[in-house]
């Protein structure tokens, strides 16, 4: 036992090792990315460990080891399980052998995710337990429980953490790292594994059967519980319980749900037993509604009755108005200090000497009248500079750029896309858009890693998530062979050549596709590149603010001059955009 | 009684917010005490304005709520002045005499507090205010004002200042441990003098 201090993911990367896990895939995503990052360093357990082109790819990968009877994990966030939904339903018909653990992150308020949907859903329609941790503490004993539930079943088993339990750290006590080994062995059984019409429908009867003996056991094992204090109860449920304990009454009972899905007769006696019940849960109101169907004189209140808000995350304070709201007075109230007006925002931004930045500039300077679908990563973060009309999901800039482009807009489509997220799910849709006939400029920024998330290495990297080194793919002979004729590779540091570059496919026809090559400006530092910082001649400098819409980081203003920030990373680029060359290399003058 | 010791670090993606609350952390895990906090990542860390919040002798979640905490350390003050109604009226801050201009204000060209008027709009609170770029530069690396900020603040913080030193010792990469332990004492020394307080 040890106690270490720690942030949640890294409490279930840990929480892995003690189980003896033997694979793990993953396919970045915050606030899910650091435990496959943790586990693809750590010393402690050798096991097979691989980022996946995509969720589905990670989900069947590590079906496939689980059904080999090792004990395997799988992470993603929440929007990455819609990927992998379509193996996730059939998953729960065929079972596993192995234990095989679903990770998959939720992000109540979109810290950064384009919606809050609710993993707890999916796990209801895939008729899967889901484990819904409290605390960091429970994290981790509920990640390293978690493959011996999956086992006993025979089922796979959605862990379900919240971004304030991924990002939270607390104090976490932990168990010894596991020794033993498993050896994968793959029984041939065509009735589990084939699943053939005659199969599935005695599949699903299993299936059904084994919902009654889950709940009951989720309750045995203690994941959900309750303390019986007065005639008003609190329910709750995720990192809510964490927020409902601080400001909770003792006069007040209270039931946390930290398993799915919830016993009804065990949710039965506890509801009957009070004459009103508040719910208290974070996105969608998954047990309000299981509350609902079993109640039948206590009065509920919850998201229906609008007293727990349906959108974004919970806190100390929401909770404490929400129980006062419910006429349950809480311990601490507090107060509701407005933040100061007027401060000027400082979102996030493309680094100084981003490659993403003039790669946009150019576009826009050549399509000044185009249309800008993107994708997830980064260079979303180019709608500041004008560049993102519209994001979707992993891989949608291609399939929305031809779609617009096929439905007869008549402004030129010119959309942009990472490499990581072309490898996800861009491919597809490039084949596709060739294949039917799409006027379109499509534009791959590629930086050789996934960097939004932390990067993470990808099949373009040419090194695997142990850092193996693999031979990376050719983005161009990919994209010749989806049936594109027009490939130009270029470096987004040289503008004029990038400026050609877009002009060039302004004046062709069908799908061009440009690749902006530079490594992320982050891993290059990292990597030991170190470029010459340029600098402002003053006298030369008229203040045009050509300089300003480019919005480098690096790029100040002292009055009406432009200065040159220690930011400043040498991509050099600005000294193209100056009009009247007052931008150089410093001491080169 | 306010069961934990509440800090709100609040500074720019890149600034070492993260670092500054690990040491909290660490600190907490020597003395045996609980300790719970919540940190920004992900999309806000590219040059964004980013929070981290330590609970010590936390058992709860790891959020603070607005106008409780006991201590704000801010590693600029445009963050200082966005984060300020997580104090109490008179509350304590200790904040570093920075101020990087937001990138948004140059492209909207938005209107920016100068340093005098900021300090001006914070004075109802209790304030130090620190100059941590010369004092980590002092201590041999203009990347250590994280570290300087968080000795700077040490007097106010319920966890013993030895306990402090050794956490930086052991949360610092290896190389630069000294320059950090150095910083801490620059930075506790000038927190101690008050140094700069407006």
């Amino acid at each position: 036992m040890a106690v270490r201090y720690l942030l949640g993911n890294e409490g279930i990367a840990h929480a892995c090792l003690e189980a003896n896990i033997d694979f793990a895939s993953g396919y970045p995503g915050t606030p899910s990315s650091e435990v496959i990052d943790i586990l693809r360093v750590q010393e402690e357990r050798p096991f097979t460990v691989e980022w996946s082109t995509n969720e589905k790819v990670a989900f069947e990968n590590a079906l496939a080891a689980a059904w080999c009877g090792l004990r395997a994990l799988c992470t993603m966030k929440h929007v990455g399980l819609n990927v992998a939904a379509d193996p996730l339903m059939t998953s729960a018909y065929t079972g596993v052998t192995g234990g095989f653990v679903v990770l998959c992150a939720d992000d109540p308020f979109a810290h950064s995710s384009q919606n809050e949907q609710d993993t707890r859903r999916y796990a209801h329609f895939a008729k899967i337990p889901c484990l819904d941790p409290s605390s960091v503490q429970e994290a981790h004993d509920m990640l390293r429980d978690s493959f011996a539930l999956s086992e006993e079943f025979g089922l796979p088993v959605i862990f379900r953490p919240t971004t304030r339990i991924c990002h939270s750290k607390s104090d976490v006590e932990l168990g010894a790292v596991g020794t033993e080994h498993r050896t994968a062995v793959f029984q041939r059984d065509p009735k589990q594994y084939v699943v053939i019409p005659a199969h599935t429908r005695v599949l699903h009867k299993k299936l059904n059967e084994k919902q009654q003996p889950l709940q009951r056991r989720l309750v045995e094992l203690g994941y959900n519980r309750h303390t019986v204090r007065g005639t008003t109860a609190v329910v709750t449920s995720g990192v809510a319980a964490a927020y409902v304990q601080e400001v909770l009454p003792d006069n007040v009972s209270l039931a946390i749900v930290g398993a799915y899905p919830i016993d009804e007769e065990w949710l039965k006696s506890f509801v009957d037993r009070h004459e009103k019940v508040l719910v208290v849960e974070e996105l969608a109101p998954v047990v309000e509604e299981a509350i609902r169907q079993v109640a039948t004189t206590t009065e509920v209140l919850g998201k229906t009755t609008g007293t727990v808000p349906w959108e974004g995350e919970l806190n100390p304070a929401t909770v404490s108005a929400v129980l006062d709201k419910a006429g349950i007075a809480p311990t601490v109230t507090f107060p509701a200090p407005a933040p100061v007006q007027g401060v000027p925002p400082r979102p996030p931004i493309l680094c100084a000497g981003c490659m993403h930045r003039p790669t946009f500039y150019a576009m826009r300077k050549v399509f000044r009248d185009g249309i800008f679908p993107s994708d997830i990563g980064c260079y979303t973060l180019g709608l500041q500079l004008g560049a993102v009309d519209t994001t979707i999901c992993m891989g949608a800039s291609i399939t929305v750029g031809s779609g617009i482009a096929r439905s007869g807009e008549e402004h030129p489509v010119v959309c942009t896309i990472g490499d990581s997220t072309f490898l996800h799910t861009g491919m597809p849709g490039l084949l596709n858009a060739v294949y039917n006939g799409a006027e379109m400029v499509v534009v791959i920024l590629d930086n050789r890693t996934t960097a939004m998330t932390g990067h993470q290495p990808n099949p373009n990297t040419g090194m695997t998530a142990t850092g193996v080194e693999s031979t990376p793919i050719s983005l161009d002979a990919i994209c010749r062979s989806c049936g594109v004729s027009w490939v130009e590779t270029v470096d987004p540091y040289d503008l004029p050549v990038l400026l050609d570059t877009f002009r060039k496919a302004k004046e062709r026809k069908g799908v061009r596709v440009i690749i902006a090559k530079q490594p992320c400006v982050i891993t290059a530092r990292k990597s030991g590149i170190k470029r010459k910082v340029y600098a402002i001649d003053l006298e030369r400098c008229t203040g045009c603010g050509v300089c300003r819409s480019f919005g480098c980081p690096a790029i100040a203003f002292a009055g009406k001059n432009a200065t040159i920030t220690e930011l400043c990373a040498g991509c050099g680029v600005c000294a193209d955009i100056c009009p009247s060359g007052a931008i150089g290399m410093e001491g080169r003058q | 009684m306010k069961p934990s010791f509440d800090i709100l670090i609040v500074g720019i993606g890149g600034q070492g917010t993260v670092l500054a609350s690990n040491v909290l952390g660490e600190a907490c895990i020597i003395e045996n005490r609980t300790v719970r906090s919540a940190e920004t990542h992900g999309m806000a860390q590219r040059g964004g304005s980013v929070e981290s919040h330590i609970r010590i002798d936390g058992k709860f979640g790891s959020l603070i709520a607005p106008g409780t905490a006991d201590l704000l350390i801010a590693f600029d003050l445009l963050e200082a002045l966005r984060y300020r109604h997580y104090l109490p009226a008179g509350g304590r801050l200790i904040v570093n005499r920075n101020l990087v201009v937001p990138t948004s204000v140059y492209q909207q060209n938005l209107d920016v507090p100068d340093e005098e008027s900021i300090l001006s709009a914070l004075a109802d609170l209790d304030v130090a205010c620190i100059d941590a770029a010369g004092l980590a530069e002092e201590a041999g690396s203009i990347l250590s004002q994280n570290i300087v900020m968080l000795g700077a603040a040490s007097g106010f913080i319920p966890l013993r200042p030895d306990t402090l030193e050794e956490a930086v010792r052991r949360c610092v990469p290896r190389k630069t441990v000294e320059v950090n332990a150095a910083a801490f004492r620059l930075g506790r020394e000038a927190g101690a003098r008050g140094a700069g307080t407006p």
